[in-house]
């Protein structure tokens, strides 16, 4: 059976996936895992996880046809509007 | 303790380390190949320390202790000079036996009025809880294959003669089986002479020399 | 993708995936390289395992265990790289063992003496580094990522070859002799070890961006890194010709390729024992394969 393992390098930090690994179940997988990625202390925490429960998603197309740059930090354009907000209040910066 | 025990305890060590390592690069398979020489490379480091214990004692060096001795000073316990490699079940059932009598021993040095002995004891117990997980690991996977019951059968009295007389009610009960007769230690097998030039044979190639 | 624009978008740095759809080609390349990578970190162990138990100091002997033991990890990491490109592991082993497949030439030659492991820790490894550096742009993705963790391992092993030579280096005369004698068995084998120079054009290995580093830019990067470090030790290289040019490119003695070519494809001193070994290893242990791995899978 195919283990995959994931690896937290520091705490807090996202697991990232370190490899895979061959073992029975997942006494045999754990032993594994800590060897491989952990017998230098380079690990601070470890997910191991059966491969066949892994979904992959390539390509995670949502939508993208029509345009959506609401959901984008440059599909808003402030300078105009703050310019003509601060003459109106009197606030324009100096110079 | 005095230096004697020290040293038994640390060619113990050195010699189980010795064989384990036999298998580096063999194993059966890759994954297990890593768990079991990390083990290896664990008793080995065991064994420094206690040599560096009686080291101190004797006013001489760890590297001395493990490695200038004539094959007859060593103090080590039959079942550790035994060659298993390839014979896995043997290597397991002795791997079991081995960790289990160890966790036996180690529990009464944590209790050591030494506090050097104790606090060894006390880092050396740490590491070892994965030894005995992976023990344990492969006793239960192989429990039903008749190589690994027979070679626990051979082994027993060997496992026995590790332990002083006192501790060994207790790994029978760890076991559940009867003590029956030890095979003691004093002398030394025919497989540890051969160990012994190996081991030594570099070292022994410029005596003196720092390597 | 057609091929041609596959090997475009290769060699404009694109990655490949082990799910992605790839020409049969890139793929067969893939496995062939790739296995022997995983095949040469498997015999590899052979010449060293034998040192750790003859280690003279304790330190040695733990330094060299870890080494020898990362070389496997190795393996595993390559081999499941192999295996995921749809060749299994015993599949590999068996092609290795019946000598279908090949591994790299300086794993064909014995060990004598603490001399070569110091050697092949300092010198061996090193030239097998610059080989893996290089393979970190690799276009297939899970080989290039572990690379990472193998180089990583690997600069360890170098300290540790250094460390034992410069110690022999510093003691006596026998041990400083000990390492010039073993220097000049291995340094052949090592004038050889990346390979004859090939132009690029003619590599599918560069083609498709598996390798990205010419062998004799690799030959140049081992003789610049490391001919100083031997000199200043007061070694001797065994190669009159060896002379470092004023463009800074090192010509040296034509490395026989012939001896390259007869020792790759099976014919090395040790070639036949080591795989034997390993087949009886194999052996004796299909048992414990069996009660373990086979039925999960």
């Amino acid at each position: 059976m195919i283990w995959e393992v994931f690896r937290q390098e520091r705490e807090g930090q996202p697991f990232q996936h370190g490899g895979s690994l061959e073992a029975p179940n997942l006494v045999f997988a754990e032993a594994y895992a800590r060897e491989f990625y952990g017998r230098r202390d380079e690990s601070f925490a470890l997910w191991i996880v059966p491969r066949e429960s892994v979904e992959e998603v390539r390509d995670p197309y949502v939508a993208d046809v029509f345009d959506r740059d609401y959901r984008r930090v440059d599909g808003y354009s402030l300078k105009v509007k703050l310019k003509e907000a601060r003459e109106r209040a009197g606030t324009s910066p100096a110079g | 303790m005095n230096a004697q025990e020290l040293l038994q305890l640390a060619d113990d060590e050195l010699v189980l380390g010795w064989r384990n390592s036999e298998w580096t690069g063999i194993a059966p398979f890759l994954e297990e190949d890593v768990a079991f020489s990390s083990i290896a490379q664990t008793e080995i480091g065991h064994a420094r320390a206690w040599y560096e214990l009686a080291a101190k004692e004797l006013g001489t060096d760890a590297d001395a202790l493990a490695f200038d001795r004539a094959p007859e000073e060593y103090l080590c316990a039959p079942l550790v000079e035994m060659r298993m490699v390839d014979d896995w079940a043997r290597t397991i059932a002795r791997h079991w036996l081995y960790e289990t009598a160890d966790c036996i021993r180690i529990q009464v040095l944590l209790n050591s009025i030494d506090r050097e002995i104790a606090g060894l004891a006390e880092k050396i117990d740490r590491e070892e809880a994965y030894h005995r997980m992976h023990a344990e690991m492969w006793a239960e996977r192989l429990h039903d294959e008749p190589r690994f019951r027979e070679a626990v059968d051979e082994l027993w009295p060997y496992a026995l003669g590790l332990l002083p007389e006192e501790q060994r009610p207790l790994f029978c009960q760890a076991f559940e089986r009867d003590e029956g007769a030890a095979v003691e230690r004093g002398d030394h097998t025919e497989s540890l002479l051969p160990l012994w030039e190996e081991m030594t044979m570099v070292r022994r190639s410029v005596p003196g020399a720092s390597w | 993708m057609n091929e041609a624009e596959f090997a475009a978008y290769v060699q404009n740095g694109g990655q490949i995936e082990a799910g992605d759809a790839m020409p049969e080609d890139y793929r067969k390349a893939l496995v062939k390289f790739i296995e022997m990578h995983g095949n040469s970190e498997l015999m590899g162990v052979l010449p060293e395992r034998e040192w750790i138990l003859r280690a003279p100091t304790l330190q040695r002997k733990l330094a060299l265990t870890s080494k020898v033991q990362d070389e496997v990890g190795h393996a595993q990491l390559i081999y499941r790289v192999v295996e995921d490109l749809g060749k299994p592991r015993e599949a590999c082993l068996d092609d290795l063992v019946a000598g279908k497949t090949k591994f790299h030439n300086v794993f064909h030659y014995p060990t004598k003496t603490w001399g070569d492991v110091g050697v092949i820790a300092w010198l061996v490894d090193a030239a097998a580094i610059i080989s893996q550096k290089a393979l970190l742009k690799c276009s297939y993705a899970p080989y290039a990522r572990i690379m990472k963790k193998i180089c990583w391992e690997e600069s360890f092993h170098i300290l540790h070859g250094r460390d034992v030579i410069l110690t022999m280096m510093n003691g006596t005369d026998e041990q400083r002799e000990l390492v010039q004698e073993a220097l000049n068995r291995w340094w052949g084998p090592l004038m050889q070890f990346h390979g004859n120079p090939i132009a690029a054009q003619d590599d599918p290995m560069y083609r498709w961006r598996i390798k990205s580093q010419a062998n004799e830019e690799a030959r140049q990067q081992f003789l610049d890194g490391y001919v100083p470090q031997i000199w200043e030790l007061g070694l001797t290289v065994p190669d009159p010709k060896l002379e470092q040019g004023k463009d800074g490119v090192w010509s040296y003695s034509e490395p026989d390729w012939d001896e390259l070519k007869w020792v790759v494809t099976g014919h090395g001193p040790e070639t036949e024992r080591r795989l034997g070994f390993r087949q009886a290893s194999r052996d004796e242990t299909a048992w414990v394969r069996r009660a373990v791995l086979a039925d999960a899978a």
